[in-house]
């Protein structure tokens, strides 16, 4: 690990692919892709989910080889075998799923793989020395003997970029990085993207989110059904942008009519919960929500917004409070009477609570719905209603797959989601519960997964949405509380400005104010 | 996608490379889903047997995973044998006498396996012509038989389980307490047949569940590990046999050594082809117990319930399931199905009480279930097999001259190479299964 001594141009790198086409099977999933990354630009690389993104930047990271198409680094082609190839090349990459060992410290985490020694044994030191270095450098702050599982989940990524800077790479792929990340950490992101490009580096940001495009990029290429569509400059429009990447005009607001709400449906009084390490998450909330009206819950994640939830749904236990359902105390209840009461349950994680991916979509589609006529009952189930009654939903809910008897790990995560969705709709609802509903999902899906929560309102289910994107939950609420450490600030109308939604979730009330 | 004949991977066309959308107006993905459905019926069975038979699907693997460890073992019988052995010193003078040496030595003990397995044509000859009873003929496969019966069910103890994302280490302690409720009802009732045997079955059955159920409830709601605990209570189980069959009601007063009183005729399993073959209704019995176990994972609501609180315990109780109602159940059962395999130890074979009377057909459950690919009519394919080899071992050691423990290695072999399966691949340079490639292909771009 030499000093890095070279002056910013010197350092960029110019990229490019040409060609590129990567088949599985009868599937293309890279098809004649080409495009060229200047020496330091943020190159958007945009496209829904399934669209191809993920497949090209694991070509050019040496997963995957490609079936035709070559790669160009500084005008020379090269041959990428393996990731030892890309970042020998100069390329680094920092997944989406990061790569760290959560037992480890930052500077242990970042030396893995290239591990400094002095006669035989670990050099923590000149580790130690290399992170402070590069995180200043680059204005990244991270401390060296932090352990990765005591970092929130922005911090972790920083040491991800950490980690791939000490590698000399010229060239970045952040593979959609902000997926994970709470407003206010992707807005940081954004500042180290500027900050990194500023020193000289190149980066390959591949995401479906307009906005931090928008923000952020240089160019843009986007990318439909494996093809490229075009490169846009950031001025575009968003609606231009969006139409782009779904192949068709996206209606960005939802359209809804007034619905007058009628009595109360849920019913929170007083709840206090606590989260995992048994500290007070929520900390005594009372809300009601009624019939035909959408109750947004907002806030930055972390705020007792998931407690909330699983407590309601039976699955954390609440030490004091009250919980109905129709005027009936339904505190206490196991999540399977809860479910089987009228209550629908979008889990905020589905790849962890949602879905069980080695499951077909069928299976996946009566996952709390099993024990049902017509699917099954105390001992048998009845797979041919399962599967007859997916391939309906399937088309109801727009799942795109070859057949719903694929597992549902094969989904791509719009479309993962919607098979939650539509399990949960699927019966008659009383209350729907959406955490996070359109988290990590494309622009096509949220509109679609919009729509029908709107259509659940419409019928009169009453609905309870948390999210972290303030954009959704302005667009969709009828009356939106807004969340700060564990308890209910306020519930304001959706016409309330930004600003003033804003400092609510950043904990500022009127009256602190004034 | 318009050819009506499969095309070799990769060549096809692409479902991306049509229009986006059709005449008919629908989305192009929908136009897909109906092609893609043609494509696939229009590929015959036997066409995608053929694709499937060269390929690193789970049974070829397997299969080839039984004939490594048959070359393995040929291995080690040439340098476990003195004659052959030597006269590989001799290989640059002699070296096709040497090959045809150890050929012969190899080819002779593995035919003395075959004939001690399945049938012995020698004796199928004899009985053509008269000289030999049908008895002599099916008494391989007799043999077989009875050594599968209990395997198939410690298999599937180990394998319903491991579905359910548990590892079952204690089927044989649960066989264990299944022989000692059996053996107990057997030694100490004499109902008519028609009672006493179902009596005893059950509580064979009971017993063995009672022991896999504390597992489980241990497990649910204590966290313990159920590894750690089966182990425990594997030495438990064995130490209580030695004591239990020592105490005055049931220890034979006619024999010095540890052995119970006979179990009483009545309980007996009853043998199916002749009194004088030993197969009896044990084997019938495990495999109505696969084909429970595999309409359960298939069918059955609570094997629904296991299969998805194995892949993903949140996933199930966030659904509503109770996933620790389901560990508990799950472990009763898998219990219960090694008891049964201790029970048809005890009224099947052994009838009588010893502290051996299981032999370690717990532990090699365990194998036979990792064979099986925890599948439960593979357990029964991979619990034919083991049984085939120890009664084809019985038949080499005496005939050949060749060790039984060879056995005993050749299933470790098989294990070991179906638990390796890249090894198998490379050595056989297998393709790539279509229908694994197919499954591997993820939508996420």
């Amino acid at each position: 690990m030499g000093p890095h001594t070279d002056s910013a141009e010197e350092a960029a790198l110019k990229l490019e692919l040409r060609g590129i086409t990567k088949r599985f099977g009868d599937l293309v999933a890279n098809d004649d892709i080409s495009l060229t990354v200047e020496p330091g630009e943020i190159h958007a690389l945009l496209g829904e989910n399934g669209a191809g993104k993920s497949t090209l930047m694991n070509v050019l990271y040496g997963l995957l080889q490609p079936d035709a198409g070559e790669i160009l680094v500084d005008g020379k082609p090269i041959k990428i075998k393996g990731s030892n190839d890309a970042i020998a090349a100069g390329i680094g990459m920092v997944h989406q799923h990061f790569m760290l060992v959560p037992v480890f410290t930052v500077a242990e985490n970042v030396m893995l793989g290239h591990e400094p020694a002095r006669g035989g044994f670990l050099d923590h030191a000149s580790a130690d020395k290399l992170v402070r270095e590069v995180s200043q450098r680059y204005n990244l702050p991270v401390e060296p003997d932090a352990v990765i599982e005591d970092l929130p989940i922005g911090v972790q990524q920083r040491v991800e970029i950490v980690k791939a800077l000490t590698r000399e790479v010229d060239l970045l792929i952040l593979d959609e990085p902000t997926a994970v990340l709470t407003p206010q950490e992707t807005d940081e992101l954004l500042e180290v993207m500027r900050g990194l490009k500023a020193a000289g580096k190149s980066i390959v940001f591949i995401t479906h989110k307009l906005r931090e495009v928008k923000a952020v990029a240089d160019r843009i290429t986007v990318i439909r059904r494996g093809k490229t569509v075009g490169t846009a400059a950031p001025a575009a429009p968003e609606s231009e942008l969006a139409e782009m990447m779904v192949g068709r005009s996206v209606v960005l607001e939802v359209p809804k009519k007034e619905a007058p709400p009628g009595e109360v449906v849920l019913q929170v009084e007083q709840l206090i919960v606590a989260d995992d390490r048994l500290h007070r998450a929520v900390d005594g909330v009372d809300l009601q929500v009624r019939a035909g009206e959408v109750l947004g819950i907002a806030g930055v994640q972390g705020n007792g917004q998931s407690e909330l939830v699983e407590s309601i749904m039976g699955l954390r236990p609440a030490q004091a409070g009250k919980v109905s359902l129709n005027g009936r105390d339904i505190t206490g209840w196991k999540t399977r009477e809860v479910l089987k009461a009228g209550v629908g349950y979008v889990p905020e994680d589905r790849s962890v609570d949602g879905l069980i991916k080695e499951f077909s979509i069928a299976e996946n589609l009566v996952l709390d719905l099993y024990d049902r006529d017509p699917f099954g009952g105390n001992f048998s189930l009845n797979p041919k209603a399962i599967v007859e009654s997916a391939k309906g939903r399937v088309q109801e809910f727009d799942i795109r797959t070859q057949s719903p008897e694929q597992p549902a790990g094969s989904l791509s995560g719009g479309n993962q989601q919607k098979v939650v969705i539509a399990r949960e709709m699927s019966r008659p609802l009383k209350l729907f519960i959406a955490a996070q509903p359109t988290r990590g999902v494309d622009v096509g899906s949220i509109e679609f997964i919009h729509k029908r929560i709107i259509a659940e309102r419409e019928i009169g289910t009453a609905v309870l949405m948390v999210s972290s994107e303030l954009d959704e939950v302005v667009a969709l609420a009828d009356r939106i509380a807004v969340m700060y450490r564990g308890r209910v600030l306020a519930v304001v109308p959706p016409e309330t400005p930004r600003e003033k939604l804003g400092l609510l979730m950043a904990g500022v009330t009127e009256e602190e104010k004034s | 996608m318009t050819s009506a004949t499969p095309e070799p991977e990769g060549t096809a066309p692409s479902p991306d490379k049509s229009p986006p959308h059709s005449e008919e107006g629908r989305p192009y993905w929908m136009v897909e889903v109906g092609k893609i459905g043609k494509h696939r019926r229009e590929k015959t069975l036997w066409q995608r047997f053929k694709e499937e038979l060269y390929a690193d699907n789970s049974f070829t693997v397997s299969v080839l995973a039984v004939l490594l460890a048959l070359a393995v073992g040929a291995v080690l019988m040439v340098l476990g044998n003195d004659t052959v052995r030597q006269q590989w010193a001799y290989f640059f003078y002699q070296p096709l006498k040497t090959l045809e040496m150890s050929w012969e030595f190899v080819a002779k003990a593995y035919t003395d396996m075959f004939k001690g397995a399945i049938v012995n044509p020698d004796t199928f000859n004899r009985w053509i012509w008269g000289m030999t009873t049908w008895q002599q003929v099916l008494r391989p496969i007799s043999e077989t038989l009875t050594n599968a019966a209990p395997l198939i069910l410690t298999g599937l103890a180990v394998a319903i389980p491991f579905r359910a994302g548990l590892f079952n280490i204690g089927a044989q302690g649960q066989a264990i307490m299944g022989a000692i409720g059996a053996g107990t009802v057997g030694i100490a009732l004499d109902l008519p047949a028609i009672i006493n045997l179902p009596l005893a079955i059950i509580v064979g059955f009971l017993c063995g569940g009672l022991w896999g159920y504390l597992v489980g409830i241990l497990k649910a709601k204590t966290g313990a590990h159920e590894v750690i605990v089966t182990i425990m209570l594997n030495y438990i189980a064995a130490l209580f046999l030695g004591w239990y069959i020592l105490r005055p009601a049931i220890k034979d007063p006619a024999r010095t050594d540890a052995i119970s009183k006979p179990v009483n005729e009545s309980a007996l399993l009853a043998k199916i082809f002749d009194p004088s073959l030993r197969v009896s209704l044990s084997i019938v019995l495990a495999l109505l117990a696969a084909a429970a176990m595999a309409w359960l994972l298939n069918r059955g609501r609570f094997g629904f319930e296991l299969r998805a609180v194995g892949h993903n315990p949140h996933a199930a109780s966030t659904a509503g399931m109770k996933v620790g109602t389901t560990i508990a159940m799950t472990m009763a059962l898998a219990g219960a199905l090694a008891g049964l395999g201790g029970t048809t130890m005890v009224l099947g074979t052994a009838t009588v009480l010893t502290d051996g009377v299981v032999g370690l057909i717990g532990f090699n459950g365990i194998l036979v279930a990792l064979l099986g690919r925890v599948k439960p009519w593979g357990v029964a394919a991979a619990g034919l097999l083991f049984g085939a080899l120890q009664s084809g071992g019985q038949a080499m050691q005496t005939f050949a001259g060749v060790s039984n423990e060879l056995v005993t290695v050749i299933q470790a072999m098989i294990v070991i190479f179906v638990a390796a399966p890249m090894l198998v691949k490379a050595i056989f340079r297998l393709r790539r299964s279509p229908s694994q490639a197919a499954s591997a292909v993820l939508a996420k771009g």
